[in-house]
């Protein structure tokens, strides 16, 4: 089944002057035609002002499109009575941890999502116990988010939608303001999420490191989706990734910059591991 | 550090107090302040004064935590004391220039300074063994019947669990603002209190800017998970009495009835008017 289908989806941000005449429009969403499955685990790429956030707001339905539609689990986007039925099916987590995070303790925020969909409190309490186990911040339910690092915060983000029973997370850029450390982190999380309960993960990030486990990569630029595929296809194009402001994780580079030396790398290694095997290879 | 101050300074203890009900300790501190105003006799203070007492052992806060929130209003203690002891017209006994020290004067500091001492230590109290969360929780609740005449009450206690949640938020970042501006050689210690409230301005600039920021995300965080306002929601950690609450309600009845007839029938007076 389609977890999120869009149609030829276009967002336009109209700039004004200060009289409130419109002096330009930019399309930040051109177009995009997306078909994503459930239980899938996705990765969107872009540069900066690619337009991957704002697409990542219409699956929350946070943004409505200017043409085009976007289905999620089904139901348009555009429709009033639709909203809250698809913020219950497609949680989002926004990048700065410090504002999205709304209780003063912990297991308070995890419990701000169910509170405000009418859950009954004996049931809250099991979903916040299960949704901090499931991202290992449960020892921290007591603690005031403001002592946590902040990959602990948006671990506490992610259980704090998870909550909510979502089929869908969508994470923009969940890892932009971490350290290694917590983006490492916070990567682990969503991939067990993916993996162990099935929910369908779409990843917005520019780190390419992050998207060497998804299942399919889309790589936005201008508006529009310029490159879909599986990791190893997408990265063995590293020309064309680099055209488009993109770098490659380190070792597909060195494995391609090996190959057009002359050495027999195949193209689109992803990891160190990878790497070693084929270079074993060869060496034997 | 900035980053540690916390608003309400909340003192943690293990004791009944702490346990009760925060619905139970705003009425009672609101009842409490109400006996400080009834009458103006020494009976009814000393009733408040052993009620104080009383409540101040149960809640293991030691005394000189307490006498601690009393060091901010000694200046305005003492001056309203002055203002009274001068300025207040009646039977002079002591008079110099226009001033003139009266017995009414003396009276009314005296009243008004054990009233003002008493109505700190005994808020204090509730701040000191509520968390500002609870604390929130109980105005919430009690003020719920406020809704039928049209006050957003569950907006206003959302807006200030937010406010005290972002607190720490903006104090981390003032500082970092103030760490950048005097890296770019902004003074803020020298010069006259003039000087000193210029020097603020590209302090609060930035502060105010990046506060609207964050309440935007804030906004939408909230909204993206299914926030509609007070209606059809449910309470993670709702308030329920337990029996300690309703003795602790029995308390306050028999402490109210208590102050009302000492102090109406069986006044004790001193510097009576």
């Amino acid at each position: 089944m389609s977890m999120i289908k869009t149609k030829k989806l276009t967002f336009e941000y109209i700039h004004r002057d200060e009289e409130g005449n419109v002096e330009g429009i930019t399309k930040a969403v051109d177009g995009v035609d997306l078909d994503i499955k459930e239980g899938d685990f996705i990765a969107i790429l872009g540069h900066n002002g690619s337009g991957k956030s704002t697409l990542a707001k219409h699956m929350n339905a946070i943004l409505s499109p200017s043409e085009g539609t976007i289905y999620v689990a089904g139901m348009d986007t555009r429709e009033e009575k639709n909203i809250w039925d698809i913020r219950k099916n497609a949680g989002m987590v926004f990048q700065n941890p410090d504002n999205q995070i709304i209780g003063q303790v912990v297991e308070e925020d995890v419990g701000f999502g169910p509170e405000n969909m009418g859950v009954p409190t004996k049931e809250i309490w099991q979903r916040v116990e299960e949704s901090l186990k499931a991202v290992g911040m449960y020892a921290y339910r007591k603690h005031s988010p403001n002592k946590l690092s902040g990959g602990q915060k948006q671990r506490v983000s992610i259980a704090g939608v998870l909550a909510m029973h979502p089929k869908c997370i969508v994470l923009d850029e969940p890892t932009a303001m971490l350290d290694p450390q917590g983006r490492k982190e916070v990567i682990r999380a969503v991939r067990a999420l993916n993996e162990v309960e099935n929910i369908t993960a779409i990843l917005i990030t520019h780190y390419m490191e992050e998207v060497v486990y998804a299942d399919k990569v889309f790589v936005m630029d201008k508006g529009q989706i310029r490159m879909e595929g599986t990791p190893k296809e997408i990265f063995s194009q590293v020309d064309e990734l680099q055209k488009l402001r993109l770098t490659v994780p380190q070792v597909t580079l060195l494995a391609e910059a090996c190959r057009k030396a002359g050495m027999p790398f195949s193209k689109g290694i992803l990891t160190t591991k990878e790497f070693m095997e084929e270079l074993q290879c060869l060496l034997s | 550090m900035l980053k540690d101050i916390t608003l309400g300074q909340y003192y943690q203890a293990d004791s009944v107090v702490h346990k009760l009900d925060p619905r139970v300790k705003l009425v009672g501190t609101i009842a409490y302040i109400v006996t400080l105003f009834m009458f103006r006799n020494l009976t009814i203070y000393l009733i408040a004064l052993s009620f104080l007492i009383f409540t101040i052992r149960l809640s293991k806060v030691p005394f000189s935590f307490i006498v601690r929130g009393l060091k901010a209003i000694v200046i305005l203690l003492i001056i309203t004391a002055l203002f009274n002891l001068f300025l207040t017209p009646g039977e002079p006994i002591v008079s110099f220039w226009r001033f003139s020290l009266t017995y009414e004067g003396i009276a009314a500091a005296f009243y008004l300074a054990i009233r003002l001492i008493f109505l700190i230590i005994g808020s204090s109290l509730m701040t000191l063994t509520t968390t500002p969360n609870q604390l929130t929780d109980g105005l919430e609740s009690l003020m719920k019947p406020l809704n039928k005449i049209k006050v957003p009450v569950h907006e206003i206690s959302m807006m200030m669990s937010i406010a005290l949640r972002f607190i720490p938020i903006l104090m981390e970042e003032t500082d970092k603002i103030m760490k950048a501006q005097m890296a770019r050689c902004a003074d803020f210690e020298s010069g006259n209190i003039i000087k000193k409230v210029k020097a603020l301005i590209p302090l609060l600039v930035p502060l105010f800017v990046s506060s609207f920021r964050r309440a935007n995300d804030l906004a939408m965080a909230m909204e993206a998970r299914c926030y509609q306002g007070g209606e059809g929601r449910t309470k993670m950690k709702p308030l329920k009495y337990q029996k300690t609450d309703y003795l602790a309600y029995l308390f306050l009845l028999v402490y109210l009835i208590v102050a009302i007839v000492l102090g109406k029938f069986f006044p004790l007076h001193i510097l009576q008017v």
